[in-house]
């Protein structure tokens, strides 16, 4: 039997009355071992016999390609073949999509797009020989500035913004830019492919195989059932692995052709270039408030770009629609059809620069009210969705921002800008709120149980967000069952379907499939138990009921039990809004010589329903936090504006935070439960983090030396431009 | 080319390709999958492993140049038992994908040897040590290796901790 439920309503909560105490604590991660070992296998660590080597080449321009030396490089020692293939694709897939994204090597859309796979019998000569492949490309490049081009899409309006702008006594508007960012997970994306007849098994580096899998056998033109893909382990995607992407497709072409395994891994300077990246944005924001600090309107437009073709555009304005009340309102995206390499999802799509830069105008408003920046958002919290005016399923922001000026000691704080010097360094604080939309995705998860504990299997996949920890913890809470009677195996496309790593969902999606799994065979047990399964507690591998007491192994014999739990949202996200609250704190120092800026501590204090594990939720938060320091100060793609192309596509020229960019880090979570979000009430993290926490630190350098920066990254050339101005 | 490379103490006689790098030949040629390739290029730190007792980056350096060394990869960390930093990172939570972590916790490992020995780096007070694991020689020394997952702050209370049960 199957326990499957839709999200229609409000959940009963049930963990809090379980037993075995093992739900929510800081357990260290099951894989743990695997990974501080090194045994721990990612996509390009297993190969199989008689395994050729296979490396993508890029196309040097746009338009009509013609490659000019490939009957040479075929004769290149060592040399299999060069592949050149109608199915290979352009660009990595968007999140979710299902079927193949553009496909095709004749043209180049992008400077950069992947368009050839050399294959050799060693690596060496595939990369040497893939160096060596001449390609012509005949076409000017198409335009690459988004502000050269008319943009598609409006923003939508309630009320009358212009009007509310001319009226108040207090307004901003305001232009903030943000750079494009590169997911840059550690791990390059790679696939090992390998047929047996017309079966192809991929072992990738993908974040939701369910997909994944529909999208490869969509490229190939083949029966999804066909394909199994394996991602047991994942070096993280951040977004950039949601969609199947060139290297698996090229390897699958090249392993049918070849009739042997082929190995593709993307270099560094390939995944910048033909994985999604995030698009730059340029936002208009504007505030109207009434002297006493409540908005009356609020403006938030914003410029966002894509190659022709791609569904996605940064959600910019995604938390405006929700983070604060105002009556006359103007929010949206215009996408600018360019020919950059494609956007896609990254950590926070939307929310990650939306907002930050939304973030950043609410202190300048305060500023201007001579009002404190946390008043001024408690002053402005909606009493429901101020776009739909449904009621929101809890709201956090309060709480989070209390506790969060309270641990940080905000109290007391001078507000006046260049009041502390340290030497060199003036020194200043910083907020901003946290947003980001709770979405929960179909899943599905299988329990077997038997006398030696449990088993779960989903096609989930822990790209380090702590799947692996925390389906334990909750298979093991709902069955009574210590850690080590519990094994999770995630990432193979023979099990269950999970909802997949992205959007936040995978804890809240796959750890509720999970949970109806263990409730569908606590039912059997109780059953065997002959008692209702509420009356069932479960510890320790010993089920109870009233005065009877039986060891799970005595119950269970030789038998194994099998659950299964299926979980999709409903009017659950439909009928309230469910997003996650938060606040960043931030001190930094500014070089008043050098323009630089350190990061001396931040502060978050975060809401999501239920933690389901305290150490590696704040891990999440460390990370998504060290991402707004990213963000803020270091990251920022560089395109080439002749023909668009990354410049600085490597981890030298592209700054993601080293060690010693990263200062402590506190996160504090304010528990809480959402009964709107599942039977386990718990939401989303991964990416709240991120949300917001540039903001903080941009916020804290005007509070240190009175510069206000609007464009980020706030590199120290921009900042000592903006002590020049002062 | 015929060469003999000694990793974690046992010797293995290949016949490599003068291309290839000392990370492609423990990866590839040997199946030492954990030191693990982030950039190719010197840039991230996955890679690294330590010859004759020094962090190097791996994919930097071709396996010809290390006949004779005496080379350890994370595989060689543990002799059945975790080492203290390994046991540290899990504790911690120092590796959220885990795709840095056999990169951090050999780089960590020469690390405090180095400190140990008195070798400045760019923080230190003065050139002729000691050196005490201050949180900005720590942060300095760790950041050769990246952790886009960013768990700088599991991967220095975890080092902290491991130099504790060391001293
Ligand atoms: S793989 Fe060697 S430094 Fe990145
Ligand atoms: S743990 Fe993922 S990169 Fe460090």
């Amino acid at each position: 039997m199957t326990i499957r439920i839709k999200l229609d309503d409000k959940s009963e909560d049930r963990a809090d009355s379980l037993a075995q105490g093992l739900l929510g604590t800081p357990a260290d991660r099951p894989e743990g071992h695997l990974k501080v070992t090194g045994a721990a296998t990612y996509a390009a660590d297993d190969i199989p016999g008689g395994c050729a080597f296979g490396v993508l080449v890029r196309a040097p321009g746009q338009g009509a390609l013609t490659a000019t030396n490939a009957d040479d490089i075929r004769a290149m020692q060592g040399v299999l073949a060069v592949i050149r293939d109608p199915r290979m694709v352009r660009n990595s897939a968007q999140g979710t999509a299902n079927e193949a994204p553009v496909q095709g090597v004749d043209s180049a859309a992008y400077t950069g797009q992947p368009i050839a796979l050399v294959v050799a019998e060693s690596f060496e000569q595939a990369r040497h020989a893939a160096n060596a492949l001449k390609i012509t490309a005949d076409g000017p490049p198409g335009p690459v500035d988004p502000q050269a081009v008319e943009p598609e899409g409006e923003p939508d309006g309630q009320g009358d913004l212009d009007a509310a702008m001319a009226d108040a006594p207090h307004s901003i508007d305001a232009e903030y830019t943000t750079a494009g960012h590169s997911s840059a997970p550690m791990e390059p994306h790679a696939a090992v492919a390998a047929w047996d007849g017309e079966n192809l098994t991929v072992r990738a580096s993908l974040q939701m195989l369910k997909y994944n899998r529909n999208e490869l056998a969509d490229c190939l033109g083949i029966d999804p059932a066909r394909v199994r893909l394996l991602s047991p382990y994942v070096g993280g995607g951040f977004g950039s692995k949601l969609g199947i992407s060139a290297e698996t497709v090229a390897a699958a072409i090249a392993a049918k052709e070849l009739d042997r395994p082929v190995r593709v891994v993307q270099h560094r300077r390939q995944v910048f270039e033909t994985i999604t990246r995030r698009s730059e944005t340029r936002q208009r924001i504007r505030l109207a408030a009434s002297s006493d600090g409540r908005l009356t309107g609020l403006g938030h437009e914003a410029l966002v770009s894509n190659l022709p073709d791609e569904s996605f555009a940064e959600p910019v304005t995604q938390a405006s629609a929700f983070a604060y009340a105002a009556a006359n309102r103007l929010i949206g995206e215009r996408v600018a059809r360019l020919h950059r390499p494609a956007a896609g999802s990254v950590r926070a799509p939307g929310e990650a620069v939306g907002v930050t830069a939304f973030e950043c105008a609410m202190d300048e408003l305060a500023v201007q009210l001579g009002l404190d920046p946390i008043e001024l958002r408690l002053r402005n919290i909606p009493e429901k969705d101020p776009q739909s005016g449904i009621p929101f399923s809890s709201h956090m922001l309060a709480e989070t921002l209390q506790d969060g000026a309270k641990c940080f000691g905000w109290q007391g704080r001078n507000p006046a800008p260049r009041q502390q010097r340290d030497g060199e360094w003036w020194i200043g604080t910083g907020m901003a709120a946290a947003f980001r939309v709770n979405i929960l995705s179909e899943a599905e998860a299988r329990i077997t149980l038997t006398a030696g504990g449990a088993l779960v299997e989903t096609d989930m996949t822990d790209i380090g967000t702590g799947t692996y920890a925390i389906l334990t913890q909750i298979a093991g809470e709902a069955l009574g069952l210590p850690a080590d009677r519990v094994t999770v195996k995630l990432g193979d496309t023979e099990y269950p379907p999970g909802s997949g790593s992205g959007g936040s969902w995978g804890a809240a999606s796959t750890g509720n499939a999970t949970w109806l799994a263990a409730l569908d065979l606590r039912q059997q047990l109780a059953s065997m138990m002959e008692c209702d399964e509420r009356d069932l507690t479960l510890k320790d591998g010993q089920a109870t009921c009233g005065n009877t007491t039986r060891a799970l192994s005595d119950l269970l014999g030789g038998d194994t039990l099998t659950g299964h739990g299926h979980i999709d949202a409903g009017k659950a996200f439909e009928d309230v809004r469910q997003s996650t609250f938060g606040a960043h704190f931030a001190e930094v120092a500014v070089n008043d010589i050098t323009g630089e800026i350190r990061v001396r501590r931040m502060l978050g204090s975060f809401a999501a329903g239920r933690i389901l594990n305290q150490k590696t939720a704040r891990s999440q938060c460390h990370g998504g936090m060290t991402w707004g320091i990213g963000m803020a100060l270091t990251e920022g793609l560089v395109h080439d504006r002749r023909d668009g192309h990354i410049v600085n596509r490597d981890l030298a020229e592209y700054h993601v935070a080293t060690n010693a960019d990263v200062p402590p880090l506190e996160v504090h979570f304010v528990e809480e439960r959402d009964p709107w979000a599942g039977p386990m009430q718990s939401k989303g993290l991964g990416e709240l983090g991120i949300c917001g926490a540039g903001a903080a630190i941009l916020n804290a350098l005007h509070h240190a030396c009175g510069v206000r920066l609007r464009d980020m990254p706030a590199t120290p050339d921009r900042v000592l431009g903006g002590l020049e101005r002062l | 080319m015929q060469i003999t490379l000694t990793i974690n103490g046992a010797d293995h006689t290949l016949d490599l390709d003068p291309r290839v790098t000392l990370l492609d030949a423990l990866r590839d040629h040997l199946g030492l999958t954990g030191s693990r390739k982030g950039c190719d290029q010197g840039q991230c730190g996955a890679c690294t492993v330590l010859v004759n007792g020094r962090r190097i980056n791996s994919c930097l350096s071709l396996a010809v140049m290390h006949e004779g060394d005496a080379i350890t990869t994370v595989e060689g960390l543990s002799d059945g038992a975790l080492s203290p930093l390994q046991q540290a990172f899990i504790e911690h939570d120092g590796f959220q994908c885990g795709y840095c972590t056999p990169g951090q916790i050999c780089s960590a490992t020469a690390m405090l040897d180095e400190l140990a020995a008195g070798w400045p780096s760019h923080v230190s007070p003065s050139l002729d040590g000691p050196c005490e694991l201050t949180e900005a020689e720590l942060a300095e020394r760790m950041s050769g290796n990246l952790c886009r997952c960013s768990c700088y702050p599991g991967i220095n209370a975890a080092i902290r901790d491991a130099k504790g049960h060391q001293a």
